[in-house]
């Protein structure tokens, strides 16, 4: 199972801080899981899929390219709000 | 130094225990940034602050890994608040060390431009019976794109 976490409004729209999900053999990237994510959950598929979204896998920042497995965490990160 | 508080901390305390750290420095600029108590003529009660534990403080670190490319600084202390912070309370203190003061104030305008904009942070604001996140502000993109223009 795969671990996606989301952060600020993102978690409001997806119920929680995290889902555990099984990649099927079609999704291996990142942006694949945007577009599976699409078919589960319309909402939250496209709130995922803004372009100001930034991911992070297994706790790096990392593209929409990037290749995950079964065994990563995923984290979707909206625009950022500190200081 | 980076910390993370869960609850609310004491600038004063924290501003004199940086100082006496960098007994050597000639210059120390502090800023506290605090909740305000009013948006759009709105009363806030408070902010919630999400943060991603681990990889929050490691956007810190990059920030003050580049501003210490930047300027040649002795120190820097970064306390921000995560969770509920109330109007009123402290919600981050950056502190610069540096032998001279010029050094220090741009380091310390520079690491607050980039927490704004490049720190983990997600603000969701507590109004009277509502509540919203923080959209990220065209100004607080200009602030930070000054930086790169020089």
């Amino acid at each position: 199972m795969a671990r996606l976490l989301f952060f600020g409004k993102l978690a409001d729209l997806a119920g929680g801080r995290s889902r555990e999900i099984e990649l099927s053999q079609d999704v291996g990237s990142v942006a694949d899981l945007i577009k599976a994510l699409c078919v589960i959950d319309a909402v939250l598929g496209e709130a995922v899929s803004h372009a100001s979204v930034k991911f992070a896998v297994n706790e790096k920042i990392a593209p929409a390219a990037t290749v995950i497995s079964n065994t990563d965490e995923i984290a979707f990160l909206p625009p950022v709000s500190g200081g | 130094m980076i910390r993370l508080a869960d609850r609310n901390f004491e600038p004063v305390a924290e501003l004199a225990k940086f100082e006496k750290m960098n007994e050597n420095a000639g210059a120390i600029v502090s800023f506290l940034g605090k909740v305000r108590g009013q948006a759009d003529g709105q009363k806030v009660k408070a902010l919630h602050l999400d943060h991603y534990p681990g990889v929050t403080e490691q956007s810190i670190y990059d920030i003050v890994q580049l501003a210490s490319a930047r300027w040649a600084i002795d120190d820097a202390l970064i306390v921000h608040r995560t969770g509920e912070v109330l109007a009123g309370e402290p919600i981050v203190l950056v502190c610069v060390a540096n032998a001279h003061r010029r050094a220090a104030f741009e380091a310390a305008d520079f690491l607050m431009d980039y927490l704004k904009t490049e720190a983990l942070f997600w603000k969701k604001e507590r109004l009277d019976g509502e509540e919203r996140w923080i959209e990220p502000r065209e100004d607080d993109y200009k602030d930070a794109a000054r930086w790169r223009k020089e």
